[in-house]
């Protein structure tokens, strides 16, 4: 069970962190000026297990890595929104950031709430209802699973990918 | 089933005869660019996270200090020196204060066909040349440089067919926002945008830039015109060749078309805090501004650089504004010296700046303060994009910056006259 800080549809990279500290030396001198355009005390705020929600079209803008970076270095379990920006979805699976997509459930909670999330059967447990949400393809899954891309390549141990070619279609 | 330009990139890319949306694919990367807002973090999971570190292939590699030049504290100097020492034990191509990432990439490196990782969302601009650029983090960044490929999921297209031409004072920025405004952010969420029709094709390599640069705004993935004449001809000047020009099929899937009539688009400003907000400039005719920048990757190119001149000769930026100019590349910086344009800005009291990223990126000089108000030729207006959280970001045409720079309030072309 975690508490639940929620955003805005259109939730921007640069409002997760700021570019004049994206070039600090680390994500962890980064990570406590996470939204601090929005909320300047989020990362101190935040517990380990805790979740971000969003509406629309969640981390929209920059590549920065640092933006999912910075979440899961705060502890965020995962990222909960209508739908995310492909950049940002991408990275976060890559980083092993859980990022789910669940239409009802972002209009139905507010920061503070709690949630309970069982990612492998695709539920969310909150407010005493329960939210179905958008699986990953097996081929994303399997990267999740593995605590992130660079640790699937370092468990192949070869330049091929995480699963086979034809093994990860949706 | 037919494929469209990107399908065939995708398919080429991955050793396929054909690709469909939806699908998977180990693709191998042609190029990867790295910048400076990222690459510090790469260089230390290559040596902090890879089990066994090394490089596929050094020559597709292109490492660009862009953001902060020069660098703007020790510990910004600290990750660029880091950059700078890699790029050199490699032997990975490195350009430092030569130009922003883009044009520096489009300038030297960009061959249609090609399929391009850059750690930089803006990646999308190499679709002006028929290529499929597209923006990555730094773990697949890390991947592609040691494994010399990366997983990609094949995106729809959707089909933008334009039509007609822009008319006198309007410019391929106010269509770009225009066309974000209809479809919005996240228009095309993971999919990408092939520009086509007669439209399209009457526009220069220039043109094509501003467009594809700006699809990532709208939640693209990529980018693409396709590389007719206009672009081989741009391609041949620069003494480089493609590596495929590829065609969409008359039978290609399309999971959407939209048509925008050229003649129809007027003069736009994007108002805070979203670049799909946006609004006939003239309707933002007035607000007062205490900043203008005519710079980024979108838009500082030579075009623009003598749209700027052809309405500052003989004219003054107003003294409650300060006018940032700031070129695209030193090549275009040295071409604005020669055609007198330098001058003219100097004259007319612009402040013109070594060619970087700047004030679009929000961590460089010329950031605004607490409730400033600033209108840009840059990528983005974001919450507090260009410096204090509670500044105002404005977006628009090097025409509509300038003469806004000139007035002192946001202003259009045709008010000048």
């Amino acid at each position: 069970m975690g508490a639940i800080f929620k955003f805005h549809n259109d939730l921007d990279t640069d409002q997760i962190i700021a570019s004049q500290y994206l070039l600090l030396p680390s994500i962890d001198e980064m990570k406590a000026h996470a939204f601090e355009s929005l909320d300047a005390d989020f990362s101190k705020k935040v517990q380990p297990g805790d979740f971000v929600v969003g509406g629309e079209n969640f981390g929209c803008g920059s590549s920065r890595e640092q933006a999912p970076g910075v979440l899961k270095a705060l502890g965020v379990k995962g990222v909960v929104a209508k739908s995310f920006a492909r950049i940002f979805y991408r990275n976060s699976i890559n980083i092993g950031l859980p990022v789910i997509i669940c239409k009802d459930l972002p209009d139905q909670v507010s920061t503070g709430d709690t949630m309970e999330l069982f990612l492998s059967e695709g539920i969310i447990k909150t407010g005493g209802r329960e939210y179905s949400c958008t699986k990953l393809p097996p081929y994303m899954q399997a990267i999740l699973d593995k605590g992130g891309l660079i640790a699937s390549l370092n468990e192949a141990e070869t330049a091929s990918p995480a699963v086979s070619k034809d093994g990860g279609k949706q | 089933m037919g494929m469209t330009i990107a399908e065939k990139i995708i398919a080429s890319a991955a050793g396929v005869e054909t690709v469909k949306p939806g699908d998977i694919h180990t693709v191998t990367l042609d190029r990867m660019m790295s910048n400076d807002g990222t690459t510090h973090l790469t260089i230390d999971m290559y040596h902090q996270q890879i089990k066994n570190p090394s490089i596929a292939d050094p020559k597709k590699l292109i490492f660009i200090v862009d953001h902060n030049v020069p660098a703007d504290n020790p510990k910004t100097a600290a990750s660029q020196k880091k950059m700078r020492d890699f790029a050199k034990e490699h032997h990975i191509d490195f350009w430092e204060g030569k130009g922003v990432c883009h044009q520096i990439m489009m300038e030297h490196y960009v061959c249609p066909g090609e399929l391009i990782f850059g750690a930089d969302s803006h990646t999308c601009t190499y679709g002006a040349l028929g290529a499929f650029g597209t923006g990555v983090g730094c773990t697949d960044f890390l991947y592609g440089m040691v494994t010399g490929t990366s997983w990609l999921l094949v995106p729809e297209t959707v089909k933008f067919n334009l039509t007609g031409r822009l008319r006198k004072g309007v410019y391929p920025r106010d269509l770009m926002l225009h066309i974000i405004g209809q479809i919005g952010a996240n228009g095309v969420n993971y999919q990408v945008m092939e520009f086509t029709g007669d439209g399209a094709k009457a526009l220069s390599v220039n043109d094509r830039m501003v467009l594809c640069n700006l699809a990532v705004e709208a939640g693209a993935k990529s980018a693409v015109f396709e590389a007719d004449e206009t672009a081989l001809a741009w391609l041949k000047e620069r003494g480089r060749e493609p590596k495929h020009v590829f065609r969409s099929d008359p039978d290609a899937h399309y999971f959407k078309e939209y048509t925008f009539d050229l003649d129809k688009i007027e003069p736009i400003v994007a108002r805070p805090d979203f670049v799909d907000d946006v609004i006939p400039a003239r309707e933002a005719c007035g607000i007062k501004i205490d900043e203008a920048f005519l710079g980024s990757c979108n838009n500082g190119r030579i075009d623009e650089m003598r749209v700027a001149a052809r309405l500052l000769k003989g004219r003054r930026v107003a003294d409650t504004v300060r006018f940032l100019i700031v070129p695209a590349s030193n090549e275009v910086y040295i071409q604005s010296l020669e055609e007198g344009l330098i001058e003219i800005f100097m004259e007319a009291g612009a402040i013109v700046m070594n060619a970087n990223c700047s004030v679009c990126w929000g961590s460089c000089q010329g950031v605004i303060g607490e409730n400033e108000v600033l209108i840009s030729t840059g990528t983005r207006n974001f919450k507090g994009r260009a410096g204090h959280p509670s500044s105002k970001v404005y977006l628009g045409s090097a025409a509509t910056v300038t003469a806004s720079a000139i007035k002192g309030v946001i202003a259009t072309e045709n008010e000048l006259e």
